[in-house]
This record gives C-alpha cells, structure tokens and sequence, in this order.
C-alpha cells in the first residue's frame, strides 16, 4: 500500500490500542502493562493465568501483550504471518452476564459498528495442552473475518475456574489491516503520522526484526544451550515451588520460561513428534503445578485482598 | 385444553447442537408433561443460535384425581410387611383401614389424591428438566454452578396464554426467574419481545428480524442463492451439510455473492472449495458445465441493503484472497517436489501405537496391492506403486492445512510425475468412504482401496483393537463395508481369507485374527439385509461353514438365489416339505437313537410316489457342485423336489409296519435334507 496521508489517524494500529485500553478502562478493567518476558499469547501473562484462579473473587484487567511464535516467522516475507506480534487482550472474573454487549461495544469503539457489517459468533472451543487450559466459546467474525476469540475459560492449570473468567483476545495485526482495508501486515499505519513528517509503517519498526529472528528461530539459536535453559527452567520451577515455603509467581516465570524455550526448539526442528507431546507435558506439569501453589497461597490469605499487607511479597 | 409455551434464549448455541438439543428438548417435555398426567398433542418446535422453543397443545389444565383402593397384607402380618405396604401406598397406619374378607382381616389404602393444577405442576418440571439438560460439552459461566451450552439468559415459560411463575437456580444464589420476554435480532432489534402462544412465536420473531423456523431458512437461503446465481446463469454448488451448519449460524439469513480473485483459479478445485467451505462457510458456484466458477456465496445475518452488503462483499473478498494465498504457498510448496521425495518423512508419522509408522502402512500396502491386483486382473507393479505413493500426500503441507483433501492432494501430485492411472487409484484410494459413497470400479484403483482397508483391518484385529458397541473410533465398519463393496460391486471372487493371511504377514503376525472373517460376515448381513433379503435367508447363507464362506460374491448369490427360490410359489412348497421331512426325521432320530444317512436300497421302494422321489433327488445329487455357479445352479432346480415331495406326503405313509421299509423311506428323506443343507442352511428359514 502506498501511504496515505489522509488515513483517519484514529485507524491507525497505535490508536486502536489506545481506544481499545481506553474503553475498557471505562468498563473498569484494570490496565496492565505486557509482561517482561517471552510467551507465546495473551493468556500466558499470570493477569490471566493465575487470576483466573484465586485469590480474587473478581479480576478485571486488560492489556497489550507482544506474542512469540518462532516457527511462525517467514524472513518477513509472507503478508500474514508473523513471528512477534500483538494481542490485546481482556480478562473477566466473574464473566458478566453482558460480556457479549460489552465485547461489541468495544468494537464500535474501534470503528467497526455492527450495524454496518456482518458480525458472528462462530463455536470455537479453545484448548492450551501447555497450559492445561480449556473453555468454550466462539470466533468471532467480521464479514468472515476472525476478529477476536471469546472464551469462557473453565480450566486453567487443570483446575476448575470458579467463579468462570471470560477471555477476549484481539489479534491486533490482523483486525488493524482489517480496519486499515491493507493486505500487507508490513503496510500497517503505526501512527497515523504522513510519511513526509516521519511516519512510521509496521514495516518501518518490525521487518528487520522479522528478518533477524527468522535465522535466530529457525538456524542459529544454539539449541545445546537452550536444551540445557529448559532443564534449568524446569528444575528451577520445582525447586521455587517447594513445600515448605512455594513462590508460584517466581516459578510460573520459568515455567513460561520453559515454554518458550520449548517453541524454539521446536523451531529449530530438533524436537521429534514422538518428543512433542513429552515436552508439552512437561510444560504442562510445571503450569499445574505452579497454579496449584497460587491457588493455595490464595486460601492460605482467605478470599480477596484485603489482607494484602500478610502478602510475602506484598 | 391449553398449550404450554417455552422458550430458552441465550448465547450462540453451537450450529451443530442445534436440531438434536431441540429433539431432545420435544421429547423430554412431552414425556414429562405425560408423566405428569397432563396429556399432550404432538408439539411443534422450533431452534436457531439462540434459542430453542417448543410449543405442546391439548394439555390437561389439571392433573387427574386419584382415588384408589389397594389391598395390603393380612392386619397380623410381620411388622416389615406392612410398612413396605404402607410406604408404597404413602399413608400411615392409622389411615389403613381393616377389612374383614372371607379369608381374614386385611389391610385396606384407600387413596384420594386431588390432582394439582397444571400451573402448579408445570415450573418444577421446566426447572428440573433444563437442570439436567445433556449437551454434548456444557460449560459454566459467572459465579453459576448450573451448565448450559453456552451461557443461558432467559426462560420463558407460558401455560394457557398466562406466564408461570418459577426459575431455574444456577446455584450460589443467582438463578434465572421464568418470563415471558423474548429478545430480537442482536443488531437489526436488540429488544424485548412479548411472548404469547406458539401460533404467533413466528410472527412475533419474524418482526424483530428473526426467521424462527429452520426450514423457512434453509428455504430463503436457497431461493435467494438460486436467484443470485440463476441471474449470471450459473448454479450452487449442492452442500447439504453446509446448508444445516448455515442455518443454524443466522437469524436473519441474507446470501451476498462476491467474486474469487481470478490469481487462485488455477489452484486445483477441491483446495478452493474445501478453502471456502471450512474456513468460511462459503457456498461455492458452477458454470453450467459443472466447472467451479469464480463466485463465494457467504450468508449474512443481517438484512439487504446495498452499501452494507458492499461492505461484507469487499470483506469475505479480501479474507478468502488471504485464505487462498495461504492455500497456493502450501500448494506450491508441495507442488515443488515429486510425491515420491515425500515418502521418507512417512517413517515420522505413527500409523497406531503398535502397528508401525504411516511409511510401514505404506510398505505393507504396496504388497499387498500387488498380490490382490494379481488376482483381480490389474497391473500388479503399477498397483504396487500407487499404493506405495497412497499416503505420501499426508506430510503434504495442503493436507496438512486440509486433512478433508487426504488422496485427492495425492492423485494432483502424482499427475505431475507418475502416470495417470497411478495418479487415479491415488486419488479415489479411500472410497467408498461411506455406505453412499461411489464405488471404484477400475480395478487398479480397487486393488489399492482393497489393500489400504484389508491392512487397516488386518491390523487392528490383530491388537485387539475391535469396534466394540457404538464405539469404533477406528472406523473399522467402514473399512469392512468398504471391502465388502468394492468386492461386491465389481463381481470379486476374491478368498479373502488368503488376503488376510498376506496382510497378516506384513505385520508380522502368525496368522490373522479369526474375528475377522465373521466381522465381514455381519457388516455382509447388513449389507444384503439393506438390499432386501430376508434376514433368514441371510443367515441360512452365510451361516454355511462350506470352503467358499469366505468369497463374499458367493455368498452374495447364493443369498440373492435363494431369497428369489423361496419368494416362488414352488419355493414356498419346497420349504413346506423341506420341514415334513426334516420333522419326521428330527423325531424318528430321536426316538431310534441314530442318524439316518444310509443308502437306500431300491429293491425296497414300493409306491411310484417313492421311487419318483429318490429318482429326482438322484438326478439332483448327480449335479457338480463345486463352483459357485453350479450351486446356485443346484439352488434353482430345488424347485423340482416340490412336486415329488408334495405327491410322496400324500401317498405314502414313513411310518411302515415294516422297519426295513420305513428305514429306508427315512433314508430317503434324509437324502433330500443332505442335498439341501449342503447348499445353505434351511432350518435357519423361518416359516
């Protein structure tokens, strides 16, 4: 796409961002930051894995968060896939009887009202096998789009959510190009800002890094020593979540740590299918265990936060 | 007589859920309504993504009165007697009266139960009905503990024109109170409803923009579809199955016809139908010579109006160009590369824990497809490659993205590189598919079909895997009806049990199950049973333990041969005299200890009724047997027994004062019941 300079600045993918934390700020979430490391979605982020757990009797947060999948990248190449991408992401606990309303509201808000398009909810069940996470719900569709995935998370961890959490993430690229009516993620209007003034196009920002990580993931990470960060990451993740004094924050960091060592690897194509499902499980065993010393800790504080103050790392 | 009214409204309910949810919704309100002793007309109902209603007339506004006298145990009966007495009719002891009778005192109920208002009834009966509705996954939401398919929002319960005051708990306090509202179109008449009867539920939704009746939608879904493409003398492309999940997507069902960007039309055909249909719902058009033409229908829930449908056009456009580009890397990528260089990356791919890798399969395949193309008449060597080559489509990227297009991806690689027949036999591997599906009838292509489905089979019986009750996630009776059809559709007179035996070999095993043979003689039973044969004809002939049991197209016939015997009038006779005889003989057996099967002497036949009897069944027994058409050759002139058979009952009497005599007009109709039994098995037809 060749830029235009007359581009509704309110289009543009940094001002979708903002309208997306600025709505729902109002609907009173939360807004967090991304989280400081390497996963590979939204739902990694402990805003939303943990929370769905205890302690909180209600947990309304919302956030962008930078997602890695290293076998996705293409040397910036392919218009649609990426290896570092964006989704928004919002977590409700309890999920409110209006999610559906309020999940629609947010996308008038970004432009795109439902009245002047064809929006369906599409059976869509989600299943994280890393995670031991499961929920039911929908794709959503704009005009055979999927625009966002909207699930009522019933496990996480493999533990039964209760009260039941509702997850809504927003592939940010692919609904902004949407909007943007562009073809090529890399033509994506950051800013809004006309080139001649120093506008910046997706392009602009991420091709090189595009480039860059394609030979990292898929021909240079030296997968020895990534070998070796796993077991690390696994072996410091059980010794963190110790029984006599656990700290599931700090262990849930290497076992999303582990995860994404996990994805290199397999990008790297040094993992075997008849491994695959052992490295999952092996993942899967560090989140569980992880959630279960959350979700202890949570009842060992009684409900809520009102106790903050006992909070060990509070 | 009054109707019930209910309707549940909430979430998107899966497409796929809808029309059983709403079966089971029918049947289980209407049995509890005539459990309930409130009667009940047939119901009417209705389901779409949000809602399921039902609608049941002709009910009782009240249960009927109870009066009952029930009769109990002696008054001096033990203690436990007459509390099991007084708990079953629900009263106390002192409520029991005592009656003198002839034969002592006993213990009278007399029952009078006013039977409640329908109104009263009905609530407990809605809530515990939905509480223990089964979906096929459930889930919960919010702070609920109830499961529902998708979170559940409203009730709506009316009974004789009046709402019924009630709810459904969804436990922790919360629950939904039954009401009478309804709700509109989630964009085009976000509002409430006021509900009333089932006679006006259409008209009511139809205001708000939502079509209630399933076929009403499937019926404008298809006429506007016929009409769009009608007017570019095009066609859609038949999909029943799309149609039912559409359906079942929208309220307000509204086709828009947008264009395939002419780039992909070179991709082959079933990747861009297969694009269209399971990523995005499309329906897909044909040219008039059935070629795919350059058109997507979606179908939106929104009403016509030109600038929005615009909108959705530019839209599904743009997505399906993605979709398609995506599809045309895979397709190119595959493409880049002979089918055969794929064929090492099989040894990656697990065929079963226990049965080897996808490549093993392979290797097994092409033996076996040469031994079976050797005896069909097929080329055995170009058998032998094709079934090699038949599953390399599997570590193909399109298939990867597009498991449905398994074969057919293999056949479009091969073409580049192997010879067309390969490439057909690759391509048309897996039919039939299905008890619809086509048969394959070049012999090439069956001999990899035969191969595929008999190591599948071979293999899995091998470990034990067997389908078990409804359970046969291997689709283990497919593959067996799919043997039984190729073998029977193309005229095979193949020994399966030697097949067996070469595919055993393959997996190394010392011999192939002996679960196998009878698991083709059942699906053979189905199978002829669906052709209209008699299920006793069935069983006579498949329940022959003769050399050939395991050649289903003798089976086949002789089955067909004898059903067509028996439907005659001189068959009928036969089977009237087939079971004099086996009768008199079953009980002079038994009464003599012995099994008459001597000769018979001819110096001792005395009536012209007995000598014309053996002279015919002599002039029967002289027949050849030994092929299958000799048989059914032997099967048809049974008829000519009839006559002799009819004239000796008539004129002649078994039971001869002379033992010698009766002795051998016993051998006489022992002889008769060996020729018969040794074409199929009689007695297993019934009268």
């Amino acid at each position: 796409m060749t830029r235009s300079s007359s581009l509704d600045r309110r289009k543009s993918f940094q001002s979708i961002i903002l309208t997306l934390q600025q709505y729902w700020a109002d609907q009173g979430c939360v807004i967090l930051q991304p989280y400081d490391m390497e996963v590979g979605a939204g739902t990694f982020h402990p805003a939303t894995t943990l929370r769905s757990l205890g302690p909180d009797d209600v947990w309304n947060a919302a956030y962008v968060q930078p997602s890695r999948r290293p076998s996705d990248g293409r040397f910036g190449d392919n218009p649609n896939r990426l290896q570092h991408y964006y989704q928004f992401q919002v977590i409700m606990k309890p999920s409110p009887a209006n999610s559906q309303d309020l999940y629609l509201g947010s996308l008038k808000a970004i432009g795109l009202d439902p009245m002047d398009h064809d929006i369906r909810f599409v059976e869509d069940d989600w299943e994280s096998p890393t995670l031991g996470a499961a929920g039911l719900g929908w794709e959503v569709w704009c005009d055979g789009m999927e625009v966002s995935q909207f699930t009522y998370f019933q496990q996480v961890g493999g533990i039964d959510c209760d009260p039941v959490p509702v997850e809504l993430t927003y592939g940010l690229e692919r609904l902004v190009m949407f909007i943007q009516g562009v073809d090529n993620v890399y033509d994506l209007d950051w800013d809004g800002v006309p080139k001649d003034q120093g506008g910046k196009v997706y392009g602009d920002i991420f091709h090189g890094a595009e480039v860059d990580y394609s030979h990292h993931n898929f021909d240079r990470a030296n997968t020895e020593m990534l070998f070796q960060h796993f077991m690390d990451a696994e072996k410091e993740c059980a010794s963190l979540l110790d029984a006599h004094h656990p700290l599931p924050l700090p262990a849930y960091d290497q076992c999303m740590k582990a995860s994404h060592i996990f994805n290199l690897l397999d990008a790297r194509g040094v993992i075997s299918v008849a491994e695959r499902q052992g490295y999952i499980g092996r993942v899967r065993a560090l989140a569980k265990g992880c959630c279960e010393a959350w979700v202890a800790q949570g009842q060992d504080q009684g409900q809520g936060n009102s106790d903050q103050e006992d909070h060990p790392n509070g | 007589m009054a109707e019930l009214f209910l309707e549940v409204f909430g979430e998107e309910i899966p497409a796929r859920m809808q029309v059983a949810a709403e079966q089971r919704m029918v049947e289980s309100l209407s049995k509890a309504l005539k459990d309930a002793g409130l009667g009940g007309d047939a119901p009417r109902s209705w389901s779409g993504p949000r809602r399921i209603a039902v609608s049941i007339q002709g009910l009782a506004t009240s249960q009927p009165d109870l009066n009952e006298e029930r009769r109990g145990p002696r008054a001096d009966a033990p203690e436990q007697a007459i509390a099991g007495f007084l708990k079953g009719a629900g009263i106390s002891r002192d409520q029991a009266e005592v009656r003198s009778t002839p034969k002592g005192d006993f213990l009278f109920a007399v029952i009078n139960k006013k039977g409640q208002s329908a109104s009263e009834v009905i609530p407990p009966l809605i809530s515990s009905l939905l509480a223990q509705f089964a979906w096929p996954k459930s889930m919960r939401w919010g702070r609920g503990k109830q499961r529902w398919v998708r979170p559940l929002h409203r009730v709506n319960v009316i009974f004789d024109g009046q709402p019924l005051a009630g709810s459904l708990s969804l436990g922790d306090q919360d629950e939904i109170a039954f009401g009478a509202t309804s709700f509109g179109h989630r964009m085009l008449s976000p509002s409430d409803i006021p509900l009333n009867t089932g006679d006006a539920y259409e008209a009511a939704l139809s205001a708000h923009y939502v079509m209630a009746d399933r076929h009403k939608r499937v019926e404008h879904i298809t006429a506007a579809m016929r009409e769009m493409t009608a007017a570019e003398d095009r066609m859609v492309k038949d999909d029943q199955g799309l149609m039912a999940e559409v359906a079942g997507l929208v309220e307000y069902p509204h086709p828009v016809m947008g264009t395939i960007h002419q780039d992909f039309m070179s991709l082959p055909q079933e990747i861009l139908v297969v694009s269209m249909r399971s990523h995005q719902k499309y329906f897909a058009v044909l040219e008039k010579d059935g070629q795919l033409a350059p058109r997507f229908i979606t179908i939106a829930n929104m009403t016509p109006d030109a600038e929005r449908d615009a909108i959705i056009r530019a839209g599904n456009e743009r997505v399906l160009s993605a979709r398609l580009a995506d599809a045309r890397f895979f397709w190119d990528q595959d493409r880049s590369q002979p089918l055969e260089e794929a064929l090492p990356r099989l040894q990656g791919i697990t065929f079963f824990e226990g049965l080897g890798t996808m490549g093993d399969k392979a290797e097994r395949m092409a033996k076996l497809a040469g031994i079976i193309a050797e005896k069909i008449g097929a080329d055995a060597d170009k058998a032998k490659r094709a079934a090699l080559l038949a599953k390399a489509d599997l570590v193909s990227e399109t298939v990867g993205e597009f498991p449905e297009l398994q074969g057919i991806i293999g056949g479009y690689l091969a073409a580049l590189h192997e010879t067309p027949e390969i490439a057909a036999a690759i391509t048309d591997h897996y039919r039939p598919e299905g008890p619809q599906d086509q048969v394959p009838q070049d012999l090439l292509t069956v001999a990899v079909a035969l191969a595929d489905k008999i190591d599948t089979l071979t293999g899995f019986f091998g470990i034990g895997e067997l389908p078990t009750g409804s359970k046969d996630p291997f689709a283990l009776r497919r593959a067996a009806l799919g043997v039984l059809r190729l073998i029977a559709q193309n005229n095979l007179d193949l020994s399966l049990n030697d097949i067996f035996a070469e595919a055993a070999k393959g997996y190394g095993f010392s011999q192939a199950s002996d679960e196998l043979m009878p698991f083709l003689h059942d699906r053979l039973k189905v199978w002829l049973r669906d052709q209209g044969i008699r299920h006793d004809v069935v069983a006579a002939v498949v329940r022959m333990n003769d050399s050939r049991h395991d050649r289903l197209v003798h089976l086949i016939s002789l089955a067909q041969t004898l059903a067509d015997v028996l439907a005659s009038e001189d068959g009928q006779g036969l089977m009237a005299g087939y079971r004099r005889a086996s009768n008199i003989l079953n009980a002079e057996e038994k009464k003599d200890k012995c099994t008459y099967e001597g000769d018979v002497d001819q110096g001792l036949l005395k009536t012209d009724a007995e000598q014309s009897l053996f002279d015919e069944t002599l002039a029967l027994a002289a027949h050849d047997l030994q092929s299958t058409d000799d048989m059914v050759a032997q099967i048809k002139r049974l008829g000519q027994l009839r006559g002799p058979i009819d004239v000796f009952f008539e004129k002649t009497t078994v039971n001869d004062d002379d033992a010698a005599i009766r002795g051998n007009r016993l051998n006489i109709l022992a002889k008769i019941r060996g020729l018969m039994e040794s074409l199929a098995d009689f007695a297993a037809i019934e009268g």
